[in-house]
């Protein structure tokens, strides 16, 4: 498959959140401000690209057995560096995503392109899976937090251009989190049904 | 007493895993189809968040701390967690089989339940004592009972009759029931606790 193929995939028809719905955990949690989505979705996918290289490197190595533990135990690994240097170079994201940076080990995403495509093919084919599911992820990220900034927050960019003064702060409330993916999601089905 | 009073409130309702602070939605919107495997799903996770809650602060206190490797927590905690559900389904399929049959399915799937490794990184954070972790566990994992059986007995009654428009069958609708769920559950961030 071509990159430009994976990439329509990845970002589209078959994106990790929008479309498989998976790890929609940080995909509410992390959407409040566009900041915070860009982070977090740069962070999973800084994760899935190296998990994914890595784990395709090993694939011969790893006995079937153990293999969801050897692939937890290397994603916990690129997390643990992750979360370290973001606290180094970048505190005050590491201090607003919080708890939610360790939680990328459990990030549905990774482990599932781990056991369902770097275990089975090449370090190069993985490491575009990695990129292009990576940049899925970010965009829907992207997506959501754009409509819940400028909602809720009434503002675009992290605060740097103002819309509205009196916004409506359900929507960086948990409530708003909800609502705007179950919108997002259906016309995205509503795009996918026409396309075909 | 007034602090484990407290923090069993707050896990419960103020604070709910799911519906404030988004920890465990996969199986929220992947078993809530039906109130039975709901209700399965809810006590299987209760059972594993007190038991992990104990081990991680064990494990926390007695060898990463004295051995200055508090860095290491993500890693060490998630291992424990995997090794756990696996003891627990090991010891449940030879000594309880009835228990077995009933939660059994849903042990595999609670590994990268985020709300488990959650509740153990939270404990740290909140600098618990061994008690205090064991309580936020345990009404951490009843109030995602409360949230997914509340919200598949919602799903149960829209399968059932409700009418909405094409593209928001599924999971959108869901979205939204849980988006109004959680609205009503920010009513209780009202609530003082003395």
């Amino acid at each position: 498959m071509s990159f430009g193929k994976s990439l329509k995939a990845g970002l589209f028809t078959d994106n990790p959140t929008l479309v498989q719905m998976i790890g929609l955990c940080p995909t509410l949690a992390t959407t409040t401000s566009i900041v915070n989505g860009i982070g977090m979705g740069l962070s999973a996918t800084a994760v899935l690209i190296c998990s994914n290289i890595v784990i395709a490197l090993l694939r011969k190595i790893i006995p079937n057995k153990v293999r969801i533990a050897a692939f937890i135990t290397i994603i916990a690994g690129f997390v643990t560096m992750i979360d370290l240097l973001l606290q180094a170079f970048i505190p005050s994201l590491s201090a607003s995503l919080g708890l939610y940076i360790p939680l990328i080990v459990v990030n549905c995403i990774i482990l599932g392109r781990a056991e369902a495509f770097a275990s089975k093919n090449t370090v190069g084919q993985s490491a575009v899976d990695g990129i292009v599911m990576g940049l899925g992820f970010t965009f829907a990220l992207i997506l959501m937090s754009i409509v819940r900034e400028l909602l809720g927050a009434g503002t675009i960019g992290g605060g740097a251009v103002t819309i509205f003064s009196q916004p409506a702060t359900i929507m960086i409330l948990p409530a708003g989190g909800f609502l705007t993916l179950g919108c997002i999601i259906a016309v995205m089905q509503k795009l996918l049904k026409k396309g075909e | 007493m007034t602090s484990i009073l407290s923090i069993s409130l707050g896990a419960i309702l103020i604070n709910n895993f799911i519906l404030s602070q988004f920890l465990g939605c996969c199986p929220f919107f992947g078993v809530s189809k039906k109130i039975d495997t709901a209700f399965g799903m809810g006590m299987a996770v209760t059972f594993v968040m007190g038991l992990a809650s104990a081990v991680t602060w064990l494990i926390n206190t007695f060898v990463l701390m004295p051995l200055g490797l508090g860095f290491m927590q993500t890693v060490a905690f998630i291992l424990v967690i995997a090794t756990l559900v696996q003891f627990i389904e090991m010891f449940l399929m030879k000594s309880m089989p009835a228990l077995y049959q009933a939660l059994g399915i849903f042990l595999p799937l609670i590994t990268t339940n985020c709300a488990v490794l959650g509740v153990a990184l939270q404990n740290v954070q909140k600098g618990y004592n061994f008690l205090e972790s064991i309580v936020y566990g345990v009404t951490g994992g009843l109030g995602f009972m409360l949230a997914i059986v509340l919200f598949a007995s919602i799903r149960e009654r829209l399968d059932a009759s409700a009418e909405c428009p094409k593209c928001f069958e599924g999971v959108p609708i869901a979205l939204i029931s849980a988006s109004l769920m959680a609205m009503a559950f920010l009513g209780f961030s009202g609530m003082k606790i003395w």
